[in-house]
């Protein structure tokens, strides 16, 4: 399949009065026509300022040092402000996290969904009012005729999360970015909503960049997973190569901490804080925290290593003089039953 | 919203009632009577005039009697101002008065808020500089120093406007000016501090999400909600134009109710006074209304809506 996008080699800092914080340090990944990426990592590891930079959303006090965000054959750093207007909201969507806060309190949400189509001139106004009400009742909003004229607050925080997706959703974008947009919300609502994705995805044909911090919600959407650490991709691949076979201290750490129906007595956690992105640490930003690290992760940054086709991982566990490790019990545990499974797979399909 | 209106009215008329009862006894305590020149007349005389007037008769009783001329829409005939009824007298002074006054609130309000928006847009640089000192200096400059100085320079020494003179639309310039700038620097101050926080709201990034640019985001979605709090600040301000234009009139000679109003306290002018009390008291319930349903207007969340429950 085609890449829709292609951010190389990204690095964004970010003024404060402390310093310069290194926020995304050569971050590269591209996004596959129809794909859901989903991009892992915890608070601070630079999840949401990649998103934002892919819609030019960036706090005043951002500087792009250097790398490219190429869309259809452009680079979106470089476009002027007014075609970045002309491309958000139509082009490129984004769904916000908190539903609470994310829509204007003193403006009916039928304008509120009809307004991208408006801006961009996509249909008159009639046409508009008419998609918006579709595009409702597509995310599940009850009797959405007769609530088009009603204000944010007279809806639940379920109900207004499927509005903000409907906004994002009603010019049809062909990149769709969610940033956390179930962290909000109940876990039931959390399971709809992300069927409801899965299933809007299949009716307008988008490419979704999903941000998450729980891995639980990744398993449901996602077709590739790229983690995030301190700035940094440190290991993407396809979903069940994340969960299955990884191959970063980090994402074990990650699955460790995730709680699943196995899982008895403690719930592991990571030990430690990220590093302070104001300095960067020389080697792998993960060392420190890391029960496996060797001595070269502290001196020297890991390149990535190649595990598949189409799985990475940035750590010197992959070279071939690295003594060899076994993940956590909880992650080894979790693999074995994955490869339980797919040797029954195959075992089925050859009976069939 | 009918059923509130009229609840709210009904207070209205509490209101004025309790205003009217409160300040026809406290007036009554005041020293002195009507008559200025009492010393010249005759006990005979003194006795004639109070049984013409009522003022004969005990307290309570007078005060039932006016009472029921109110009832009558009869507020009585002015002592002082050649006999004149009480509310002819308030609508032929009304003019000029109500004229200054709205032209400040509107001027004052509409740049306060054009000036604090543009404050905020360009937060920490020269432009929110200039419009901070702006805001503070006509907050601390009370505003018949203002009207002095304005009439001063811009009448006196430029001549550009008529000097104490109340003649048509241009002498209601100056008093205008001089009494915008109290509310404009309000105004301005709640703006700027609303809309920084609008602007930094999360509803304000989804616009720009959706595709408006810097200048449809303000015009679309951050001036109306950074004018909720804005619009409580208004009946205050109207409460400060209306008690405060008294001074000004007299500094432009404006033939307005203000002057009236010091001018029959003055004299025990019973009438005048209860007459003008009640009008003033009026005049503030009936803003205060405007602002609670104009708050409605602007913010959906306080919208005082029978339909509310039909959904």
């Amino acid at each position: 399949m085609a890449n829709i996008l292609e951010v190389k080699h990204l690095s964004i800092d970010f003024k404060t009065y402390a310093g310069n914080v290194h926020a995304i340090r050569d971050v590269s990944f591209n996004l596959k026509k129809g794909e859901t990426l989903a991009i892992v990592g915890e608070s601070g590891s630079g999840k949401s300022v990649t998103v934002r930079s892919i819609m030019g959303l960036l706090a005043g006090n951002a500087h792009i040092k250097g790398g490219t965000i190429k869309y259809h054959d452009e680079d979106l750093l470089q476009k002027p402000e007014q075609e970045m207007n002309a491309l958000r909201g139509s082009d490129i969507a984004m769904i916000f996290q908190d539903p609470m806060t994310s829509l204007d309190p003193t403006m009916p949400i039928g304008k509120q969904v009809a307004e991208p189509l408006l801006i961009h001139k996509t249909m008159n106004k009639e046409e508009a009012m008419k998609r918006a009400q579709s595009v409702l009742e597509l995310v599940g909003i009850p009797n959405a005729k007769a609530r088009m004229k009603d204000y944010p607050h007279q809806f639940s925080g379920g109900q207004r999360q499927r509005i903000v997706i409907a906004i994002a959703i009603v010019d049809y974008p062909q990149i769709l970015i969610a940033d956390e947009p179930t962290t909000a919300l109940d876990v039931t609502v959390q399971a709809q909503i992300i069927d409801l994705m899965k299933e809007l995805q299949r009716k307008i044909e988008t490419s979704i960049i999903f941000i998450t911090h729980d891995l639980g919600v990744v398993a449901g959407i996602a077709d590739r997973v790229a983690v995030m650490y301190a700035g940094k991709i440190i290991e993407y691949g396809l979903v069940d190569e994340i969960f299955y076979e990884p191959k970063h201290p980090y994402t074990w750490g990650l699955l460790n901490s995730m709680p699943t129906l196995d899982t008895a007595g403690r719930l592991e956690a990571i030990p430690g804080t990220p590093p302070d992105l104001l300095d960067p640490p020389k080697g792998d930003a993960f060392a420190p925290r890391n029960p496996y690290a060797l001595q070269i992760d502290v001196e020297q940054e890991p390149p990535f290593f190649q595990v598949s086709k189409t799985h990475f991982a940035a750590t010197w566990l992959l070279h071939p003089d690295a003594p060899s490790v076994e993940p956590p019990a909880a992650v080894r545990a979790m693999m074995a039953k994955y490869q339980a499974a797919q040797v029954q797979a195959k075992v089925g399909t050859i009976d069939g | 919203m009918s059923k509130y209106l009229i609840k709210r009215i009904f207070y209205l008329v509490l209101t004025l009632f309790i205003v009217a009862s409160v300040t026809f006894f406290m007036m009554k305590l005041m020293p002195g009577t009507p008559y200025t020149n009492q010393e010249k007349m005759s006990a005979d005389q003194l006795r004639i005039m109070n049984e013409q007037y009522g003022l004969n008769k005990p307290l309570i009783q007078q005060y039932f009697i006016y009472l029921g001329g109110l009832l009558h829409g009869d507020f009585g005939t002015s002592f002082q101002f050649n006999n004149q009824p009480v509310l002819s007298l308030i609508m032929t002074r009304l003019g000029p008065s109500l004229q200054i006054g709205a032209q400040a609130m509107i001027v004052g309000s509409l740049l306060g808020i054009l000036l604090g928006a543009v404050a905020a847009i360009r937060k920490n640089t020269w432009v929110d500089g200039v419009a901070t000192f702006f805001s503070i200096v006509g907050i601390s400059i009370p505003n018949f120093v203002l009207a002095v100085l304005l009439q001063f320079f811009l009448a006196f020494k430029l001549q550009l406007f008529p000097i104490a003179l109340w003649d048509g639309w241009s002498s209601s310039i100056l008093p205008t000016l001089a009494l915008a700038v109290a509310p404009l620097a309000n105004t301005a101050r709640f703006m700027r501090t609303e809309m920084v926080d609008v602007l930094n709201s999360d509803y304000i990034e989804l616009a720009k999400a959706k595709g408006n640019s810097k200048w449809q985001t303000v015009a679309k979605h951050a001036l109306r909600n950074s004018m909720i709090p804005v619009v409580t600040i208004i009946g205050p301000m109207a409460v400060n134009l209306m008690t405060g234009s008294l001074v000004v009139e007299n500094i432009f000679s404006i033939p307005g109710i203000g002057e009236q109003f010091v001018k029959s306290i003055m004299t025990n002018d019973y009438p005048t006074i209860m007459g003008l009390t009640i009008f003033y008291s009026f005049l503030l319930t009936v803003i205060i209304l405007v602002v609670d349903i104009l708050y409605g207007i602007i913010d959906p969340r306080i919208r005082l809506s029978d339909s509310q429950g039909a959904h």
